[in-house]
């Protein structure tokens, strides 16, 4: 079968801590029909959107990224750009938007870098799931080869999939998207109320013990609502769920570990994939491998 | 003809207008007018004094046409068109020169252009009024009936009201029984009367009234006509039951097999398919639902030819089988009736928005109810007989949480309004929780209480002080299920804590909006309505019962979200207004209406494609445009259109308007 | 201290108007409703409220912010600014009290001093830095 070319666009996470991620997103893909083809000349997206309304400086270097896409487009005439970490997904969509509508900022910017060619404004940024949804959840389906029958997961969208409105890839407070993926993956969804909470983000960095708490919570509930395993689709929610569950236990006695994965992870086990250069569970600080056995 | 001798008042408005415009030079300057017999100024037309200037002027000066500038015409025009007709001048020798509005405020920071515009827009009326023709009023005659759309408090207070006072009334109301939301309710603050002990009396006098044709689970299907003389078809819909016949007696709902949710209970119970809405219903007739029953749907699969009727096979028909008064015929019994009535009450009332449009606040979860729900779960005649059960598992709940303002207050994600009538009905319920069930905690997440009516603040202390009910301040952001509990996730905004408690059932105050279908409805009677459905007053201070259409009024509800007291208040107040209508022989109408000149007519019919009253026809003989004057409102959107200037509105004819803007429009 | 002087109208008050072209928020329009706080992920952990903030915000009391911890506990997450009911981005308003003092040249985070660098997600370190220095 011929597969469809699609620009990927990766991010640096994706490259270090989230092999695991990557892998699973391209290998996924592949089944389904796609080349994921990582975007020529790249560069970080910023991870964060700058709020400040009098300051463009952190727009310039996800403007100079679908330029990147701009021109790539054409070769492979489908101006669809895929991200899968949220934070990447998040921030390409918000640029996009932003000088979309603010064609002064737009203005300022291309005078700015005046090496490059003008954004056109014609690249669709997608998140992963949206790509999927669009193109038929029904070729997922088809592929399912080992359906999760039986694994009880809790979706978990966290922020950037969802807020703010504009770039909300499903209902903010009521999403489905990633229910209806994993239930057609043949996992049990558990209705997890925290799905849409956030995880504590960046402050991993500087305020572990907050983010630790915020993973307290969110895993008691989900154990309390009756998952077996966690799903998510960003690398800093992906991080701070499963790492920081260390000092999670150490802070609250009776705490009990729970696996994170990337849906990524779930469809490429579904789809069959038994391969740890796919998987990567040594990047997983809580090993999901006893509660998937049943399936790998 | 053309008026030689006119009088110009020039209105000071306090400082309104002096204050810009320079009145003494306008009125010097209007005076040299060699048309003008007269010009003055005063400090205030509209007052006593004033409008006693302009009756002594005309005498004094034998004025055969008055100019008034002052202020707009929809304020003051009457005022002073009764202040010449007193002296003897017909009244549409009147004419308002609006210098406040468009003279004096817009140009506030420069007082010289003001008074050159203000001398203007003067020159500018006055040639405008001097082609005004002297007309008298129309009459037209009053059909001494009203009509009302919807039963519930506010519906059935106007009802009685007319009724009583001689008025034959009609009442049409959607569902099978008349009183409202009213009839839902537990008790009702602030003084904890028994809703039902309290409106069946009202309910029977509705049904049993001389005076009243009831129309129940009927709808509006069309109003044409006018003030005095509406034409209305009613639509009754099909209830498959000879009410002529159904006694009332329930046999019926013993047999039926189907079960469905209860409207009337708002999904709190179930109904039968063939049901009666309740015991105290008026009228107490049976009705089957034809979406439910299995014969209907049968029959209607047969009909659309998707099953063929099989033979010797026995379809329900358990309801007939016992109906005794053999009321029961599974005929489709819909009807179209038609009524003619001189006034229309619009009392159609309000909705709640669902719990299921707040996710965010559990609104998806069983025992997560709004508080329309919860009234039925507290009213000794609901499903729970006034003890409060969880909806999911009939369990008593230890612990309930309320939460205010959902969806109101709040432009992005529901109404910008407050919906006036959840502090109060929360405390409420709050109250009558402890009085059911003393053990069961109760928090009340509000975030200001508006308790602004009488006994109202004295109700809210009581529920502190006497009954133990917990009040916390701040909005609910969040509520999910752990386990058998509902989590409620506030804050305390006062003390600037996060609140967390863990309930058993949660209470959710959300906002009301206009009814549904009430936009259709608007339509068909021609009244505006906002985008929340609630029907609009003319003035929201001074006419809040009329609507811009003559002879129609609106009352409770349907014109704003408001409690009992208000909404009756309202219902007889709208009966007072119709019968100051139907109390007249005759009707007086503007005269101020299109009219033909059938020598230049066409007879092309494009006056007649623009009128929105459908008061043109064309005569298939002559071939020329006739105007109905009963139904011509005088909005000119026929003459705009005439290709011949055949059409003209009297008193603004085309030759009148194009002089005056003339005038306006001369280089400044 | 529970005590606060008002001493002139907070409406023209220079940092209260920065804090307001910043962000692009008219911090006047909040009615205290407190939706943000009961929202919020990170509010256990901060001093003053998010519908505090806006409190400090219309007493012109920007002192008391910029001396708080709540502006470097947010975490932009946006819970608050896509359910106030009036639409006001408080994500925006925390940035601009960050904003206020980075522009100063404040490192609120030294990077050097992060523990266990390696371990943690580029994208982390980046949201850091681009959230607490200049
Ligand atoms: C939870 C809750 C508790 C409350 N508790 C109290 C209380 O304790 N005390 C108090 O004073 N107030 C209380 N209220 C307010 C009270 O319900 C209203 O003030 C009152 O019902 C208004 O009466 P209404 O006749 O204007 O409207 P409604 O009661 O809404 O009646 C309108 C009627 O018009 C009918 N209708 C609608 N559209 C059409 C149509 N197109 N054609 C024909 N018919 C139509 C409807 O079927 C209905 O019968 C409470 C409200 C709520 C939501
Ligand atoms: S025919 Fe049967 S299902 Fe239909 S209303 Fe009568 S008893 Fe109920
Ligand atoms: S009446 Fe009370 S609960 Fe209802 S919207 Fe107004 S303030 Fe909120
Ligand atoms: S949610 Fe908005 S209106 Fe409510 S307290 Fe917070 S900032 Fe103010
Ligand atoms: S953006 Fe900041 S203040 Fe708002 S809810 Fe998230 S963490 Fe709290």
């Amino acid at each position: 079968m011929e597969l469809k070319k699609i620009m990927f666009y990766p991010g640096c996470t994706l490259k270090g801590v989230a092999k695991n991620l990557e892998d699973s997103t391209v290998e996924s893909a592949r089944v389904l029909g796609y080349d994921f083809i990582e975007l020529p000349g790249w560069t970080c997206c910023g991870a964060v959107y700058g709020l400040a309304q009098d300051s463009v400086k952190f727009t310039i270097a996800n403007v100079r990224n679908l330029i990147r896409a701009q021109e790539y487009a054409e070769k492979i005439r489908d101006n669809r750009l895929v991200a899968v970490c949220s934070m990447c997904y998040n921030n390409l969509r918000r640029a996009h938007l932003d000088v979309m509508k603010n064609r002064d900022k737009l203005q300022t910017l291309d005078l700015f870098m005046d090496e490059e060619p003008d954004y056109k404004g014609e690249i669709n940024v997608q998140h992963y799931l949206t790509f999927l949804k669009e193109e038929g959840f029904d070729k997922i389906a088809e592929n399912v080869k080992k359906p999760l029958k039986g694994l009880k997961v809790a979706p978990y969208y966290g922020c950037l999939l969802l807020r703010p409105d504009e770039v909300a890839i499903d209902d903010r407070e009521d999403p489905h998207i990633l229910e209806e993926l994993l239930e057609i993956l043949g996992a049990e969804v558990v209705d997890y109320p925290l799905k849409n909470e956030c995880c504590g983000s960046y402050h991993t960095v500087d305020k572990k013990e907050f983010v630790a708490e915020r993973t307290f919570k969110l895993v008691s509930v989900a154990k309390e609502v009756g998952a077996d395993i966690i799903t998510t689709s960003c690398p800093l929610c992906f991080f701070n769920l499963d790492k920081r569950q260390e000092i999670a236990k150490k802070k609250h006695s009776g705490f009990e570990h729970m696996p994170i994965v990337y849906f990524t992870q779930l469809m490429a086990i579904a789809f069959g994939i038994n391969d740890d250069k796919v998987l990567h569970f040594e990047q997983h600080y809580v090993s999901p491998r006893e509660v998937l056995s049943r399936w790998l | 003809m053309a008026m030689k001798r006119i009088g110009v008042f020039i209105c000071h408005c306090g400082r309104n207008i002096a204050g810009t415009v320079d009145v003494k030079r306008v009125a010097e300057e209007i005076g040299k007018r060699e048309d003008v017999a007269f010009s003055t100024t005063y400090v205030f037309m509209c007052s006593q004094p004033g409008q006693k200037l302009i009756e002594d002027s005309i005498k004094e000066y034998n004025l055969d046409g008055v100019v008034v500038a002052n202020c707009s015409p929809t304020l003051h025009e009457r005022t002073m068109r009764n202040a010449a007709a007193r002296a003897g001048l017909n009244p549409y020798r009147v004419e308002i020169a609006n210098i406040r509005e468009w003279a004096a405020w817009p140009h506030e920071d420069n007082p010289e252009a003001a008074t050159r515009k203000a001398i203007r827009i003067i020159n500018a009326t006055i040639e405008k009024l001097k082609a005004n023709a002297s007309l008298e009023p129309l009459e037209v005659p009053v059909i001494r009936r009203a009509l009302v759309i919807g039963g519930g408090v506010a519906g059935i207070q106007a009802a009685l009201d007319l009724a009583d006072a001689g008025i034959e009334t009609v009442m049409v109301e959607r569902e099978p029984s008349i009183g409202g939301n009213m009839f839902r309710l537990s008790e009702t603050f602030p003084t904890l009367d028994c809703p039902q002990c309290i409106l069946t009396p009202k309910m029977n006098d509705v049904g049993g009234h001389p005076n009243i044709k009831l129309y129940t689970y009927s709808e509006i299907e069309d109003v044409s006509g006018f003030m005095g003389n509406f034409k209305v078809k009613i639509k009754k819909k099909a209830t498959f039951v000879d009410w002529d016949k159904c006694t009332g007696c329930g046999e019926c709902l013993r047999v039926c097999p189907v079960s469905v949710k209860s409207e009337y209970d708002l999904g709190m119970k179930d109904r039968t398919s063939i049901y009666i809405v309740n015991e105290q219903a008026v009228p107490l007739k049976a009705l089957i639902d034809q979406d439910s029953c299995i014969r209907l749907k049968f029959e209607k699969k047969v009909q659309e030819g998707k099953i063929k009727p099989k033979k010797n096979v026995k379809i329900c028909s358990k309801c007939a089988d016992v109906c005794e008064p053999e009321a029961i015929h599974f005929k489709n019994n819909e009807e179209i009736v038609e009524e003619e009535v001189g006034t229309i009450v619009v009392a159609t009332g309000y909705e709640v928005m669902p719990a299921e449009a707040f996710p965010e606040l559990g609104g998806k979860y069983p025992d997560v109810i709004t508080a329309l729900q919860f009234e039925r779960l507290l009213s000794p005649s609901g499903p729970t007989a006034g003890v409060p059960r969880r909806p999911s598992d009939g369990k008593i709940p230890k612990s309930i949480a309320f939460v205010h303002c959902v969806g109101s207050r709040d432009p992005q994600n529901g109404v910008p309004y407050c919906s006036r009538i959840c502090c109060m009905y929360t405390i409420k319920q709050a109250m009558l929780v402890k009085h059911a069930l003393p053990d069961t905690a109760v928090y009340d997440f509000y975030i200001d209480i508006r308790s602004n009516g009488k006994g109202y603040e004295e109700f809210y202390h009581r529920a502190k002080e006497e009954y133990g009910v917990n009040f916390i301040r701040g909005k609910v952001s969040k509520v999910y299920k752990v386990g058998d509990k509902y989590r409620v996730q506030g804050v305390d905004t006062l003390t600037g804590r996060i609140v967390e408690v863990d309930v058993d059932m949660v209470i959710l105050a959300t906002a009301a909006k206009g009814s549904e279908g009430v936009k259709e409805l608007a339509k068909k009677l021609r009244i505006p309505y906002d985008e929340w459905g609630w029907l609009k007053e003319v003035h929201l201070k001074l006419k809040p019962l009329d609507t811009p259409v003559g002879g129609v009024f609106i009352a409770g509800a349907a014109q704003f979200i408001k409690d009992i007291t208000d909404s009756v208040a309202q219902g007889s107040g709208a009966a007072a207004k119709s019968l100051g209508l139907l109390s007249k022989p005759q009707l007086e109408k503007e005269p101020l209406l299109a009219r033909v000149d059938t020598e230049i007519c066409a007879g092309c019919g494009r006056c007649k494609d623009q009128c929105a009253y459908g008061a043109i026809t064309i005569d298939p003989i002559r071939h020329v445009s006739v105007v109905n004057e009963a139904l011509c409102e005088g909005c000119g959107a026929c003459s705009a259109n005439c290709p011949t200037t055949a059409i003209q509105v009297v008193n603004f004819k085309k030759g009148q308007i194009i002089r005056a803007v003339d005038i306006l429009a001369e280089v400044f | 201290m529970m005590k606060y002087t008002i001493k002139e109208d907070p409406h023209n008050d220079e940092r209260v108007r920065e804090i307001m072209e910043i962000s692009g928020e008219n911090i006047f329009a909040c009615y205290q409703c407190g939706r943000c706080s009961s929202g919020c992920p990170m509010a256990e952990f901060m001093d003053v409220l998010p519908n505090q903030v806006f409190m400090f915000l219309q007493e012109g009391d920007v002192d008391t912010l910029l001396s708080a911890r709540t502006p470097w506990v947010c975490a932009a997450c946006f819970t608050c600014t896509v359910r106030c009911p009036v639409g006001l981005d408080l994500a925006a308003v925390m940035e601009a009290l960050r904003e206020l003092q980075l522009r100063k040249n404040y490192d609120y985070v030294d990077p050097y001093r992060v523990e266990n660098r390696e371990e943690l997600p580029p994208i982390a370190l980046v949201s850091n830095f681009r959230k607490f220095t200049p």
